[in-house]
């Protein structure tokens, strides 16, 4: 009989629950993240209650059967979110532990592949938030950006953030998941916002002249270099919107500096 | 900061630079230090496109364009009647940490008009680097335009600012440069390179001595050629590049379609089309040479002078040598696996490790992501099918065509097309 598992969506939470199917001999388990939560008229749902101790466990047998980069694309086959990678993860796990060595490479492996097309996915967004992120200076000393990333990324972006701006404080937030990564000149902590504005009207979007807008002025000064640069950069002889679009989504622009309207 | 007059100059100035196609800002080793602004230690970051489809990651600009010179394929040339403009050295800097500080941009690309002689404007782009690096504690890239015919010390100077240096060459041959920039001399050209090559070297020997060594233009140095303004052959061109990858270690050579600027019977006239397909060609040549292991003797030569502007190099060269092929996909070393048509580099990555754990057939191919339409005609595998049995070259190549949907490929159908 087909069992429902039910976790919290944290990566402590699915291996939690990894834990648990291994514990309890779980025979056909399907697991499920909140989002996607419906009773499944087979089984039973039984939740899950996140354990750090237990989750370890598992990431550290994991990890002695992987190499880094495996563990990498464990995680960020996670983080896309795709409905179902919990247990194409879980059928992973369930390899890697039988045969005693996680099957790197094995491309021919439709699991595998699975993993390692999410991953790539995840990857592509993670460096376009790196490329797309876009900092406004808000108060004295503190800059600002939010991002609708279609993938959970701001785990994977926080130390590339912090390397590069080591000497101003920064925020980038996540609306769509309502978190964000704040740095204070010495670490990245995880924050929530609590909006005025309602949810469709939150953080800094692209519309509008650039006057209306609520910044300072010295900051509309730059935001108003920047787009005069991105026009005079351009050759118009050359002009290419479809390979335009290849590179800038359109799904992007609305928090691009450089594409206000 | 009078925000107007440098939006002005923002406007002159990049426009002057967008001919410059180099947009490369990785390959550094600029780790940022003491908690300072930047770090160009790892990838290249593209932040934005141009509606043309170029990169942008770098404020490319030039610090004037007033220049003495007149060289007939160039906007900045002097008898070319434009507004010209000029940015202080602090305006340079505050743009640039400013653009950085909003992650517009991965650093700065620096050139320049010759607007006394090429040591004072070389000793200038050198001011803008050493301010940024020592007053702002920038560790962001930096890429400054040698000035060809600068002198040795100055170039020594600029590498320990800069990550990449660069001399563009400009026209492939000698005789289309004297042609076109009857003021300069190909050896102004080459001195600088040779400068940055030898130190270069130099630092890098000494490092492994004297750890304390300071870096030099840790990104290596680059070139541009202009394609279609004189009447060179691929081969020119692409001996050309070859001849510099080898001899300075060039980390890239450019391609630039030429885009006419200027009216002058020596070029091609204004409103010519930029060549953007040979251009294509000549960056997929490139690619062969560095990373697949080609000879550029393979590709181009007397009996093949110009690229196919129909299909790709690589195509081109297998179509060239089908008694190579097939080639077995679970035996080939890594080398032959490269050479088949369809098959990049990380596909090549991605079969020679899902070949380890069993057969690949047909249909791993495919998922592993590799373009069939392509390979089929070249390859062998654990599937029983070999598609190419018996074709001549001219059958692929003309299935090939048929098959795929090329977005060139309305460039080359005899269809007309009336409507």
């Amino acid at each position: 009989m087909e069992r429902v598992l039910q976790y919290d969506g944290s990566f402590d939470g699915l291996l939690t629950t990894i834990f648990t199917i291994y514990q309890h001999k779980i025979k056909s388990p399907i697991i499920q993240a909140p989002a996607q939560q419906q009773s499944s008229i087979f089984g039973t749902a039984h939740e899950v209650i996140t354990e750090p101790e237990k989750a370890h466990r598992v990431l550290k047998r994991m990890n002695e059967l992987s190499t880094p980069q495996d563990m990498r694309e464990f995680y960020k086959a996670f983080l896309s979110e795709v409905i179902g990678i919990e247990n194409t993860l879980f059928q992973y796990c369930q390899q890697t532990f039988e045969a005693g060595k996680a099957p790197s490479g094995d491309y021919g492996n439709s699991i595998i592949l699975k993993i390692s097309q999410a991953a790539k996915m995840v990857g592509r967004e993670k460096h376009r938030m790196e490329a797309f992120i876009r900092f406004h200076l808000i108060e004295d000393d503190l800059y600002y950006a939010n991002c609708e990333p279609d993938f959970n990324v701001l785990p994977l972006i926080a130390s590339h953030f912090k390397n590069r701006y080591a000497d101003q404080k920064w925020v980038i937030y996540d609306l769509k998941r309502d978190f964000g990564i704040s740095y204070d000149l010495h670490e990245v902590v995880e924050v929530t916002i609590n909006f005025k504005d309602p949810r469709s009207q939150r953080g800094i979007v692209n519309t509008g002249g650039l006057k209306e807008s609520r910044f300072r002025e010295s900051e509309n000064n730059y935001r108003d270099l920047w787009n005069q640069y991105f026009k005079s950069t351009n050759i118009e002889s050359r002009k290419n919107m479809k390979l335009h679009l290849q590179h800038v989504p359109r799904r992007y622009w609305k928090y691009l500096s450089e594409k206000v309207a | 900061m009078n925000y107007e007059r440098i939006k002005e100059k923002l406007e002159i100035l990049a426009d002057a630079a967008k001919y410059d196609v180099s947009c490369s800002s990785r390959g550094s080793k600029r780790q940022n230090k003491n908690k300072g602004l930047g770090d160009s230690s790892g990838m290249g970051i593209c932040h934005s496109y141009t509606e043309d489809g170029r990169c942008v990651s770098l404020l490319k600009i030039l610090l004037t364009n007033v220049c003495i010179f007149d060289c007939a394929y160039c906007v900045t040339r002097k008898s070319n009647d434009i507004k010209r403009a000029g940015f202080t050295v602090q305006e340079v800097v505050d743009l640039t940490i400013n653009f950085y500080r909003r992650n517009y941009i991965e650093g700065l690309f620096l050139s320049s008009g010759i607007f006394t002689s090429p040591d004072a404007t070389m000793e200038r782009l050198i001011r803008v680097a050493k301010k940024l690096r020592l007053e702002e504690n920038f560790n962001g890239y930096i890429h400054l335009k040698s000035i060809p015919g600068a002198s040795d010390e100055l170039m020594q100077e600029a590498g320990l600012y800069a990550d990449r240096l660069s001399v563009n060459i400009e026209i492939p041959t000698k005789e289309g440069l004297k042609l076109l920039a009857p003021d300069k001399d190909h050896k102004d050209f080459i001195q600088p390179m040779k400068a940055v090559k030898n130190a270069i070297d130099l630092y890098k020997s000494e490092k492994e001595i004297i750890k304390s060594t300071p870096i030099y233009a840790p990104a290596g140095q680059s070139t541009q050629m202009i394609v279609g303004a004189t009447g060179e052959s691929d081969r020119d061109i692409m001996y050309s590049a070859n001849f510099f990858y080898n001899k300075f270690q060039m980390k890239r050579v450019y391609y630039s379609g030429y885009i006419p600027v200027a009216d002058d019977s020596r070029l091609p006239a204004i409103g010519t089309e930029v060549p953007m397909m040979r251009e294509n060609r000549l960056y997929q040549t490139d690619w062969l040479l560095r990373f697949y292991g080609f000879d550029v003797r393979e590709i181009l030569n007397e009996h093949h002078q110009n690229l196919d502007m129909d299909i790709d190099p690589k195509l081109s060269w297998a179509l060239r040598n089908l008694d190579q092929f097939p080639i077995d996909i679970n035996r080939a070393e890594k080398r032959m696996l490269a050479r088949i048509p369809g098959v990049g580099m990380k596909s090549v990555g991605k079969i020679l490790s899902a070949r380890r754990y069993r057969k690949l057939g047909w249909d791993h191919l495919k998922a592993i992501g590799i373009s069939m339409n392509r390979s089929k005609y070249f390859i062998t595998c654990s599937s029983r099918e070999f598609e190419s049995r018996d074709l001549t070259p001219i059958q692929i190549k003309s299935q090939i065509l048929l098959s795929g949907s090329s977005k060139y490929s309305k460039n080359f159908t005899n269809q007309l097309s009336l409507f």
